[in-house]
């Protein structure tokens, strides 16, 4: 059977067509949910795409947390479900506290758009068992508020939990504490990352294919497949 | 009608860009004895009825603050005030 994963729209995203299409080119089948919509309609994983969900207004992500949609998947969240935050759905996962930290302005006020080589820290999570420990990879990163912030008490428990996803190499784009750019819950279920793996899935129109770790991973994890 | 004012300024410890640009473009003015410079955000809210200043915590934690990077304060000021600052 194949396992079907759902894509939330929100006004104002942007990225929900690209997330679907890389999970169909990864093997799944997306499903696309509506913000306004509490019901699951029985998919097995959650993707939260980028975008400026209800304008970015008030803080990026703070609205969006409060959408119906949003009440369901943070209890099945809690509960297990995969869900996969990218970008402002990063910013959303951490304004539901499914995440720890924060998400702010980039540190140098400048909207960042450049393919930027990450290091893979942790595969152990449902969306990056694809991947081997230390792989180095290369995904789109386009942000305007994506500087990761959390106290130091925070920031080591991440560490010291192997919770730290994925560092950026070469650059940090944003000024991101420890050059964090994707992390995960204590379960390992809902990963946040920043840059865009969904942009990533084919050669016309990503620079590598390494974005589609993310989403066959997931539907490997579905299916029980050891990490 | 009185409001209830909520203002959220950014935790001392959170870098505050926006802040640091403003500061650095005074000097463009010919202001050269600020310090610092930290930017927040004041948000009014009117109630339907009588002001309710546990109500408008409530809003301010859940929702108009992250708790995370922001603190945040709210006070009661009449209508008068609300208008001067808009002046």
């Amino acid at each position: 059977m194949t396992a079907r994963v759902g894509v939330v729209t929100f006004p104002g995203s942007l990225d929900d067509g690209d997330a679907a299409r890389a999970v169909r080119i990864a093997g799944g089948e997306p499903v696309r949910l509506w913000h306004g919509d509490p019901r699951l309609h029985g998919v097995d994983a959650v993707v939260l795409p980028g975008g400026f969900s209800y304008g970015d207004y008030l803080r990026c992500g703070a609205i969006a947390r409060f959408a119906p949609v949003m009440e369901t998947i943070v209890d099945a969240a809690r509960g297990g479900l995969p869900v996969l935050g990218i970008c402002n759905g990063f910013q959303i996962l951490c304004e539901a506290h499914l995440l720890p930290g924060a998400l702010t302005r980039n540190q140098h006020l400048h909207f960042r758009n450049r393919d930027q080589v990450l290091r893979v820290e942790s595969a152990g999570t449902a969306w990056t068992n694809a991947f081997q420990p230390g792989q180095e990879i290369l995904i789109p990163v386009k942000n305007g508020e994506g500087c990761y912030v959390a106290d130091t008490a925070t920031l080591d428990q991440l560490e010291a939990e192997g919770r730290v996803v994925a560092r950026y190499l070469g650059g940090n784009p944003n000024g991101s504490q420890r050059d964090i750019a994707a992390i995960t819950n204590s379960a390992g279920n809902v990963v946040g990352i920043m840059p865009h793996p969904e942009h990533a899935v084919e050669a016309l129109t990503g620079p590598s294919l390494d974005g589609l770790g993310f989403f066959t991973s997931v539907l490997k994890h579905l299916v029980g497949a050891p990490a | 009608m009185p409001r209830v004012v909520v203002d959220v300024m950014l935790k001392p410890e959170i870098l505050d860009p926006q802040g640091q640009a403003v500061a650095n473009a005074l000097p463009r003015l010919g202001v050269s004895d600020v310090a610092s410079v930290r930017i927040g955000r004041r948000i009014e809210i009117e109630f339907t009825g009588e002001p309710d200043l546990d109500r408008a915590r409530e809003i301010a934690d859940k929702l108009l603050a992250n708790p995370v990077i922001e603190d945040f304060a709210v006070r009661l000021v009449e209508t008068d005030e609300t208008v001067d600052a808009h002046q």
